[in-house]
């Protein structure tokens, strides 16, 4: 039998997730004979080039691109993990929740203090290149259908682990309160 | 310190427990309450300002904003809207020139959207400055608008006046009772002071026992024996004893306790009486929604009737050491504060927050102590009770619902109103006896309640089959039921939920944002999977009934009628989020200028 394929994506995230997965230090070698890795910055696989069995997912929707790649993992995993609490609840990024999407930009381009008097022509990125922001961040799971939840800021390393491997060994998952916590 | 204040302050002995009613003066006085009162509050009962800003901030009639020379509260009920309330809506806010939870340019009017308030036999209604206008219609609107500019008294505003007592000079209200049925027990003879004589001949363990032997349920809704809870209170340990009557009747649909005010206040005093007897009580204290203070005036004066006439005061009806006053508690909108643990926190002057209980109200209940709270409806039964005796209150209603009950019909009906029918009446007949036609289904007992339809018809009011606290909306065929009765019932109780338990703050928010993924066609089979597990959570992780009960006009519909649900489920995919790209980026896209290229 071939190995599972894998594949990760980090969106509105800060890495961190992914950060916490090379944290199974030298797991690493043991995972790249359980599994190959496809679309990933772990190998730098900038495109799908085939169909895959898991996809992680750290990080939340916070524009337009967000969701393409969101739902081009669903299209091409069979099962798709949110991983972190990005992922599963929108977190940092999401405390612009509730802000007008107007107020944010003048915040960020206009009026805050790194900014103001720095932009005199007064121009709030427009280019057609630009993602464009969604009016809230959301959850993968108000977007796409997601399979299992990772919670964690970030995810511990040993829940990564302990769910992979349990994914592709069809194995029982070891839970313990360490593993799972959130702090 | 201003001196309106400190007058109001020193009225209530600068005692905090009665901070509600401070609250309530300043409101009615200046129209709002201004952060320097609220300091003077805090400085005055010696607590500290968020004290005062949380009882403040929890009621919906206290502002801390000006809200308008005349503030105009348009009920916002399921049955206000069946009956035309968007019009009135509609014209409210072109006639005055701003929108609803905003005041006029000139700050001359303020308009605001309200939760029932009592009056869903005559709708659209509206209460203009403490006074209630009922069947409002667009053109009526015009002239009440046109009134308001011409700076007239809110009571010369109306244009007829309702029957019974309402037309009385201390009411004047516009308000009809529509008692449409008088029974044996409530709306029958009635001589004032006649069972509280008899009373005082008998022993306070006869009381009881009388009142175990009728065994009377509790008319608000959850049914307990009346007798049992008289008797658990008199059994506590305690320094001293309370009643209070619950008139808070926040419960949409339902209105009796309104008409008993109106037209049997002295019934109900005297049922507070014989309890303060039994009870061995010397201090009542009423319990009325803020909706009903265009009835303060006539109840107090009533009250001050019955002191002059010995049936309150001290040594009532000539017996020695019977003493029992009674005082008037007003709530300010919370339709928590129905919940009796939730009541005694505001009667405190808290904010309306259910306790956990044990210990219960009987054990500590009122400033600590062992306190009864019963129904206005209750305590009225109960004079006749006494009067006429258990066995004569057993032979009316069924085995374990003894005597009348008062349910209060709304909706699509020809005759909406006030009957007092006796307990195992069949819901079929009922709706017959209302004029109620080609019928899509009824909302028992408010949203709080069960939604029923014609399978269940066949069913009988009373505590063995269909119990209820006798909010009865009939809904017909024309209406959407899931759009118009069960959105609107969860929109309630989001509103009204207090917040203090996760699952009734969230969850609430989450189902209707669920029913709504539904109702605009993106729901799947699964998402009445998750409802009903949901509803269910709700049940078991809330502390109080509104928590518990928040989740039934989804739980009941899906129940009752899952072809409603099914008819919008796309049964052929198994995931639809409901996101939609393209309204996401609009906000954005129309803020940088520029066009969305999805």
């Amino acid at each position: 039998m071939s190995k599972p394929i894998v594949a990760t994506t980090s969106l509105a995230g800060c890495f961190g997730c992914h950060m916490s997965l090379l944290d199974i230090d030298e797991r690493i070698l043991k995972l790249i004979e359980l599994v190959e890795f496809n679309k990933s910055p772990i190998d730098d696989i900038k495109k799908f080039t085939k169909q895959c069995d898991i996809g992680l997912i750290e990080g939340g929707c916070c524009n337009s691109e967000n969701v393409h790649v969101l739902k081009d993992f669903r299209k091409h995993c069979k099962i798709l993990i949110s991983f972190g609490e990005c992922a599963l609840m929108g977190g940092l990024p999401a405390l612009r929740n509730g802000i007008p999407i107007k107020e944010c930009l003048d915040e960020a381009y206009l009026n805050g203090p790194t900014v103001v008097n720095s932009n005199p022509d007064k121009i709030l990125p427009n280019d057609d290149e630009i993602p464009m922001m969604l009016d809230k961040v959301y959850p993968c799971h108000e977007i796409v259908k997601i399979d299992y939840y990772l919670p964690g800021c970030p995810p511990r390393a040993d829940l990564i682990w302990e769910a992979l491997v349990a994914l592709i060994t069809g194995n029982e998952l070891k839970l313990p309160y360490e593993v799972v916590k959130f702090d | 310190m201003s001196t309106y204040v400190k007058n109001i302050i020193d009225k209530y002995n600068n005692d905090e427990t009665r901070l509600m009613d401070i609250l309530i003066d300043i409101q009615s006085e200046i129209g709002y309450i201004p952060n320097e009162a609220v300091e003077q509050i805090s400085q005055s009962l010696n607590i500290s300002i968020v004290d005062v800003e949380q009882t403040l901030t929890f009621y919906h009639f206290f502002s801390q904003k000006p809200i308008g020379d005349y503030v105009v509260y348009l009920n916002n009920s399921v049955v206000a809207n069946m009956m035309g309330r968007s019009e009135v809506a509609k014209t409210f806010e072109e006639e005055v020139g701003c929108g609803f939870n905003n005041v006029s340019d000139d700050g001359k009017i303020g308009l605001y959207s309200t939760a029932c308030i009592g009056m869903s036999d005559q709708e659209p209604a509206a209460i203009i400055n403490g006074c209630v206008f009922t069947k409002l219609s667009p053109a009526r609107v015009k002239d009440i608008v046109a009134d308001m500019r011409a700076g007239k008294n809110v009571k010369e505003m109306f244009n007829e006046y309702g029957d019974g007592q309402n037309n009385s000079e201390l009411i004047k209200s516009m308000v009809f009772n529509n008692i449409r049925k008088r029974g044996e027990v409530l709306f029958s003879d009635y001589e004032n002071g006649a069972a509280l004589k008899k009373v005082v001949t008998m022993t306070q363990d006869e009381v009881i026992e009388e009142v175990k032997t009728s065994y009377i349920r509790g008319r608000g809704g959850a049914g307990f024996p009346t007798g049992l809870k008289w008797d658990f209170c008199r059994k506590s340990e305690g320094e001293i004893r309370y009643l209070i009557c619950n008139a808070d009747e926040g419960e949409p649909g339902t209105f009796k306790e309104r008409v008993i005010l109106t037209e049997l206040p002295k019934m109900l005093f005297e049922g507070m009486a014989i309890a303060g007897y039994a009870l061995d009580a010397k201090n009542g204290v009423l319990y009325l929604r803020s909706e009903y203070t265009y009835l303060k005036d006539y109840l107090e004066n009533i009250i001050q009737e019955l002191r002059e006439t010995n049936q309150l005061g001290e040594n009532i009806a000539g017996k020695q050491g019977f003493d029992f006053d009674i005082r008037i508690q007003f709530g300010a909108g919370a339709y928590v504060c129905g919940e009796e643990s939730a009541l005694i926190e505001s009667a405190e002057g808290k904010r309306g927050e259910p306790r956990n209980r044990p210990p219960f109200p009987v054990q500590k209940g009122y400033m600590q102590q062992p306190t009864v709270v019963n129904n206005a409806e209750t305590l009225c039964s109960v004079v006749k009770i006494l009067l006429k005796g258990a066995d004569w209150y057993t032979m009316m209603g069924t085995r374990e619902s003894s005597g009348t009950k008062l349910i209060s019909v709304s909706g699509d009906c020809r005759y909406p109103g006030v009957y007092e029918i006796e307990w195992g009446l069949r819901i079929r007949d009922m709706l017959e006896m209302v004029g109620a036609e080609d019928i899509q289904a009824v909302q028992v007992g408010g949203p709080s309640g069960t939604c029923i339809g014609e399978r269940s018809f066949k069913r009988t009011i009373c505590y063995e089959d269909f119990p209820t606290g006798g909010s009865m909306m009939i809904i017909d065929n024309k209406r959407n039921l899931l759009k118009d009765v069960v959105k609107h019932f969860m929109d309630f109780f989001i509103e009204e939920s207090c917040g203090s338990c996760v699952p009734c703050r969230a969850l609430t928010v989450i189902l209707k944002n669920k029913l709504q993924k539904i109702l605009d066609g993106n729901g799947v089979m699964n998402d009445l999977t998750e409802l009903k597990k949901w509803c269910n959570m709700m049940k078991q992780a809330n502390r109080c009934g509104l928590g518990q009960t928040a989740a039934n006009p989804i739980l009941t519909t899906l129940e009752n009628f899952p072809e409603e649900y099914e008819k919008l489920i796309n049964k052929d995919i198994d995931f639809n989020s409901g996101f939609d790209l393209s309204a996401a980026v609009g906000e954005s896209c129309e803020a940088v200028g520029r066009t969305p290229n999805l």
